[in-house]
């Protein structure tokens, strides 16, 4: 009972954020929404069972990624309205209704078929953050260093193509100033 | 009672619901934030496979996600930032050089 109206109340709010997030015209307020949706999600790993992955959702995800969004943000014009022209709606529609179709099929088709068998199962009186560990560092160990050199390297580019000119502003020039700069 | 249906619905939902906003969005920090409800969308699914058939796989994969997902965001607003300071604008028709 409880459960499920936890699900219900989590998942009325994600999608009311994410529709937000999708749809609002202001980048900053669909920042925040994003933000929210996230936090919302978590939730669903928890109900899950799944505790590490929410912690480290709301870490990584609100914590790391919304801030990042947030600083970078700040270097883009963000209180004006962001204008865009739609030049083909119906297009739009038929190519969403068809990805919603083949999702629809792809995501029916193992649970029609029914021959799912664990490959990993969960070790008995164990603690979730305990199995993840224990899966991880053993049959996952070698993924998990080479994400964290993917990491890395995420990191020295981010530094290098952010860092370059940091000390010119971006707002107070005009605009033949920045061609100037773009044509030596 | 929740079932695996009702978390792979609402993923497929909510996976729809970034799609649209890709198909919509012409702003590039937008469509970055319509990637990441992708993500999560999938995410979502993920841990519901990992829960209902008792297997450990599905949270690992979802790890990995998050960990792509940071570091394409790290990536991500790099480059934005450096077309930001060429342009000065975001909007995805901004980068037709060769008007076909």
């Amino acid at each position: 009972m409880f459960e499920a109206i936890a699900f219900y109340l989590f998942s009325a709010i994600t999608i009311a954020m994410f529709a937000i997030t999708v749809l609002s015209k202001n980048a900053l307020y669909s920042m925040s929404a994003l933000a929210a949706g996230m936090v919302m999600i978590s939730g669903f790993f928890f109900l899950l069972d799944a505790d590490f992955l929410g912690v480290v959702q709301i870490i990584v995800y609100t914590g790391a990624v919304m801030a990042l969004y947030a600083f970078g943000m700040m270097f883009f014009d963000t209180t004006r309205d962001v204008k865009e022209e739609i030049r083909a709606p119906k297009l739009v529609f038929l190519l969403s209704g068809l990805s919603a179709l083949l999702l629809v099929i792809a995501l029916v088709a193992p649970i029609v078929s029914d021959h799912i068998t664990a490959l990993y199962p969960m070790t008995e009186g164990v603690e979730n953050p305990q199995a993840v560990g224990i899966v991880l560092f053993t049959k996952y160990l070698v993924p998990f260093e080479v994400a964290a050199v993917m990491l890395l390297v995420a990191m020295i580019a981010g530094i290098v193509l952010a860092g370059k000119k940091m000390d010119e502003s971006l707002t107070l020039k005009v605009e033949e100033e920045f061609q100037e700069k773009g044509a030596k | 009672m929740i079932t695996l249906s009702h978390y792979l619905i609402l993923s497929a939902i909510l996976f729809c619901i970034g799609l649209i906003g890709v198909y919509r969005r012409k702003n590039l920090l937008l469509l970055l934030f319509s990637t990441e409800i992708l993500l999560n969308a999938v995410n979502i699914g993920f841990a519901a496979v990992s829960k209902f058939y008792g297997d450990l796989t599905g949270q690992m994969f979802a790890f990995f996600i998050i960990a792509i997902a940071a570091s394409e965001v790290a990536v991500g607003l790099g480059l934005m930032i450096v077309w930001y300071k060429r342009r000065g604008t975001l909007d995805l028709d901004s980068m037709q050089s060769m008007h076909g």
